[in-house]
């Protein structure tokens, strides 16, 4: 396919159009994935997750900065709010990262999570495969960072750095169940703030190692630029970690294993979705409502008699 | 700071109206919803559910002397000329003197501005005020990439002394008072005002006039900041400081409410932000070491003047009356002259359209009647082609001539504070002081202004209102004359106003000049010596003088602070 | 999953009046466009590279300080130069009457002036992404 080549090449066009294709569903989507799959799998895929407000999108900008005097490729997918209501969103992140604008090493793209409830939007990982392909090798991808965010990109990143900042209380009794085992780095930016230091020594007091990896807690202000540089070393200290490892592989069997239960399910949905089937579905649900049968056996028998989309 | 409300008196309360004869009131009053007012309902019913301001403001059918109960006339009303000043700062306001009518100017290079600025004197305004175009606003030079394609096309090009020497080439500085519109780099504009009067043996000391630097107005509406808060604040002060000792008739700030209301703020917001934007320079003020009374009696402030007349007015009375009383009780002022708020006003400029231009007159007329009932100190009208382009000559005359027959034929100046004591008036301005506190509290509690600035607390509450405003007019709840209703398809003929080439080539020649004539060890010295006084502590004023005498550029003068203070980088909000 | 018309809003040069184009952005919003904003103070070429990257189908140009004329034209040749010249480039703010037919020639597909009703604009947008 002319556009697959088009961004093996590079051509920032070309992946433009490609991540609009699969985002939109387009019928050429599928085959282009498959076809641009096999070149993916250099990036080192970075996931940030933190409450709105604490500053990600100016931390990833300056992380930007600092990659690119690193001489490293960077991309960025930063996901926002779909409106339940209206159907729209305003994408307001790429906002603050306007000042690598014209960076010919640097792509950074805005994605609606489209319905999608976790943080993420279906296409966002797809959208990362492209960048992938394309030639980049860091990319980093901003949760929406509200509801289970953490724990959706935990599962489909290498690399998950939770960002929080200084509150006031007894800080992390406030961070929400499972944050402390889901992350590779803890950031507590904002130190422009005041009050940060108490919070860095609660975290790394409660942190454990995992799995021969200690998180570490690193203070940043995107505002004055301090901490990223840290913050960009204990990025790259991870990758080595991974890569050194079976870290690396089981990461990408995680990743692998996930995406694999996300089409299934698509699919299950898309079948469920056709006319014929729908209504296979509906009677089904209906058996269950009224006693007829009940879920684990309905399912056994939708699944053994199921016909795939075309 | 103690937001309470201090105007409720306890002990004795006199009353507008007396007890006894209140009761009356109400009992008419009841009496007529039962009757006249019931019966005119049945046979024709009001054309709307609620009435509302143009900030979307509820206003009752009718008030009366109960909406007064409780509030001390001489207390809270006072006289003219005395706390709390709600009627006015003066004993006998334009009986003693008209307002000063001093018309925004400005376009292309200094010597069209010169042009218009004379043209405007001739036909009677009684003061300056310039309008600068985007590259000097934002401290870049007329020949720098970023002012390409924005040389002169919003106000004029001031790169450097000469072309401020040309700007006022002709006018006596000594006699007429001058007023900038520069924010960001207000200390280089004024440094280099100072350096010419000083080069036409003009002393600072009879100098009048303003620089509105108002930088925190800047990051909540109008956008045209350069480096960041704290050493923003700190070129204020500095100027507070200078000018106390140096230009003591000079107002070194206009602490702005116009273009919070601009860019969608209601009345009330306008008149909240603006007074706790207000309070928050006091602070600093304070906090550098200067004593309040030497610095207030020059904090000016800048409103906007728009449709709705009466909102307008008790807007006004409500800013003379909280900032007198926060001055004298809550900061200890005790220069009667630290309690005054003096201001400059504005008709309001996104109020005026493109189609059927002509009305807009009408529109500018309503608006600087409501300034002048409300007592403002000077006066801007726009021009009627204002959603064109800068006023051309004729459509700027029309603008001063409606100043002057407001003046000189309405009446309205024969006596002071014509509105005061009207029930609806009074009632609007306790209104709008109480909620102007509610805001006080909330930006109080969000840790003050500059925390919340990088919160966006302003800018999301100025963005709510003006997108709930837009969706008033697009749901035809609010009528704009031309606009949703009353329109005619027809071209508009405004004449228009451009800026030539000429202008622009004029205008770098004129820079490239001045860089090469000027003496480079002593400009690269005076640089260096402001770097180091921007690094440190010590006022900043008399090295950006010093450059300016050395030739240096606005330019190259921000860009030496760029190095040092950083730039800001807004947060997004919608 | 349904197409969605994505749009980006955009302030070029040193103009900081954005009221317009903040309400703009919430109406295409709520007519169920994704949107993105730039920001103040943006070249031609950030403008370009970033309706690249997002693959918009429009860009929403504003400006109120009169430098329309030098800015606008600009976005919209390098769309061209860049293979996007099928991204379609609408203008608001404080444009003469003059410069419309200006624009027009230069390749901005409409203006937008002070007073156009948002439905209007929205309608635009949605057709100009068919």
């Amino acid at each position: 396919m002319k556009i697959v080549e088009l961004v093996l090449k590079g051509d920032k066009r070309a992946a433009g159009k490609l991540i609009s294709m699969i985002e939109d569903d387009d019928p050429g989507a599928t085959e282009a994935l498959a076809a641009i799959y096999p070149h993916t799998g250099k990036a080192h895929i970075v996931g940030f997750t933190g409450p709105p407000g604490v500053g990600k999108s100016s931390l990833i900008n300056r992380l930007i900065r600092e990659f690119r005097v690193r001489d490293r490729k960077v991309g960025v997918v930063a996901v926002d709010p779909t409106s339940p209501f209206t159907g729209g969103a305003v994408l307001g992140d790429r906002i603050r990262m306007s000042d690598t604008g014209t960076d010919p090493g640097v792509f950074i793209r805005s994605m609606a999570t489209r319905g999608h409830t976790g943080g993420l939007g279906l296409a966002t990982f797809d959208a990362v495969k492209v960048l992938d392909a394309s030639g980049i090798d860091l990319v980093f991808v901003e949760t929406v960072g509200a509801g289970q965010s953490e724990i959706e990109i935990a599962s489909r990143a290498h690399t998950t750095v939770v960002v929080q900042m200084p509150q006031s209380g007894d800080a992390v009794q406030a961070l929400k169940a499972g944050i402390l085992e889901i992350g590779d780095l803890y950031v507590v930016n904002k130190t422009d703030l005041g009050g940060a230091d108490a919070m860095s020594s609660n975290l790394d007091f409660m942190l454990e190692e995992r799995q021969g990896w200690r998180p570490p807690v690193i203070q940043t202000s995107a505002l004055e630029g301090t901490g990223v540089k840290e913050l960009a070393d204990a990025i790259n200290k991870h990758y080595r970690y991974l890569k050194g490892g079976a870290g690396w592989r089981r990461k990408e069997s995680d990743r692998a294993r996930k995406e694999l239960y996300e089409s299934m399910r698509r699919l299950l949905a898309e079948s469920f979705a056709d006319e014929t089937e729908g209504i296979t579905l509906e009677e089904t649900v209906g058996a269950i409502v009224a006693r007829k049968t009940d879920a684990r056996a309905a399912a056994k028998k939708l699944l053994r008699d199921l016909k795939l989309p075309k | 700071m103690d937001t309470r409300f201090h105007s409720e008196q306890p002990g004795v309360a006199v009353d507008v109206v007396r007890p006894d004869e209140l009761d009356a009131v109400e009992k008419r009053l009841r009496r007529w919803e039962g009757t006249t007012l019931r019966d005119s309902l049945k046979k024709q019913p009001e054309s709307r559910e609620t009435f509302v301001t143009t900030s979307s403001a509820p206003i009752d059918r009718l008030y009366t002397p109960l909406d007064l109960r409780g509030k001390d006339p001489a207390e809270t009303l006072g006289v003219p000329g005395e706390f709390p000043y709600t009627r006015g700062i003066h004993p006998t306001m334009y009986r003693g003197r008209l307002w000063t009518m001093r018309m925004f100017s400005g376009y292309g290079s200094a010597e069209d501005t010169n042009r218009r600025f004379k043209y405007l004197i001739d036909h009677g305004e009684t003061g300056l005020s310039v309008a600068f175009d985007m590259p000097t606003l934002y401290g870049y030079d007329t020949d720098e990439p970023e002012a390409k394609g924005e040389f002169g096309t919003c106000g004029v090009a001031v790169s450097s002394l000469r072309d401020m020497e040309v700007l006022f080439h002709g006018i006596d500085i000594g006699a007429v008072s001058t007023s900038m519109t520069i924010n960001s780099p207000a200390s280089v504009i004024w440094a280099m005002y100072l350096a010419n009067a000083e080069g036409r043996g003009v002393p600072w000391s009879g100098l009048r006039g303003t620089i509105q630097n108002d930088i925190l107005k800047e990051y909540q509406a109008q956008k045209e900041w350069i480096f960041p808060p704290e050493p923003s604040m700190r070129l204020v002060v500095d100027t507070f400081e200078f000018g106390s000792k140096e230009v003591p008739q000079w107002n070194t700030i206009s602490i702005s409410g116009y273009h919070i209301r601009e860019a969608g703020a209601t009345a009330v917001q306008e008149l909240a932000f603006t007074l706790a934007n207000g309070f928050e320079y006091v602070r600093w003020g304070i906090d550098r070491g200067l004593r309040i009374d030497d610095f207030a009696p020059r904090l000016s402030f800048f409103f906007n003047a728009h449709n709705d007349l009466f909102e307008e007015v008790a807007k006004y009375r409500a800013a003379r009356r909280i900032w007198a009383r926060e001055m004298r009780d809550t900061f200890g002022a005790k220069n009667p002259r630290s309690w005054l708020l003096r201001f400059h006003s504005q008709t309001a400029g996104v109020s005026l359209t493109a189609q059927q231009p002509e009305v807009n007159i009408v529109r500018t007329a309503v608006q600087a009647l409501a300034a002048v009932l409300g007592g403002t100190q000077s006066l801007h009208t726009n021009s009627y082609d204002e959603a064109y382009q800068v006023p051309n000559e004729k459509a700027v005359r029309i603008a001063l001539r409606t100043q002057q027959i407001l003046a000189h034929e309405s009446g309205v100046a024969n006596t002071v504070d014509p509105l005061g004591g009207s029930y609806f008036v009074e009632a609007l301005t306790d209104r709008m002081e109480k909620e102007a506190y509610d805001y006080f509290d909330r930006i109080q509690a969000l840790g003050g202004v500059i925390p919340a600035i990088r919160k966006g607390f302003f800018q999301q509450e100025i963005a709510n209102s003006a997108y709930r405003y837009q969706k008033e007019i697009e749901d035809k709840e609010r009528v704009i004359v031309g606009v949703n209703e009353f329109v005619v398809d027809e071209p508009s003929e405004v004449e228009p106003l451009r800026v030539t080439k000429e202008m622009l080539e004029r205008q770098v020649r004129r820079i490239q000049k001045l860089r090469k004539d000027r003496d480079a060890k002593k400009h690269r010295k005076a640089l260096d010596a402001l770097a180091k006084a921007c690094e440190g502590d010590a006022n900043t004023m008399p090295f950006i003088l010093d450059a300016v005498r050395a030739g240096a550029t606005l330019g190259e003068i921000c860009d030496v602070m760029r190095e040092v203070f950083g730039v800001w980088e807004e947060p997004l909000l919608y | 999953m349904a197409k969605k018309i994505r749009v980006l809003m955009a302030k070029p040069g040193l103009d900081g009046h954005d009221r317009g184009a903040k309400v703009v952005a919430r109406a295409l919003r709520d007519a169920g466009m994704e949107v993105i904003y730039t920001g103040l103070r943006q070249t031609p070429e950030d403008i370009v590279e970033a309706a690249i990257q997002e693959d918009v189908d429009a860009i929403g140009l504003s400006s109120l300080s009169g430098a329309h004329m030098a800015l606008f034209p600009e976005v919209v040749k390098l769309l061209k130069k860049r293979g996007a010249g099928d991204i379609v480039v609408v203008a608001g703010g404080i444009i003469p009457d003059d410069d419309v037919p200006r624009l027009a020639k230069a390749g901005i597909k409409a203006v937008f002036g002070p007073g156009t009703p948002l439905a209007d604009i929205v309608a635009f947008f949605r057709s100009a992404a068919k």
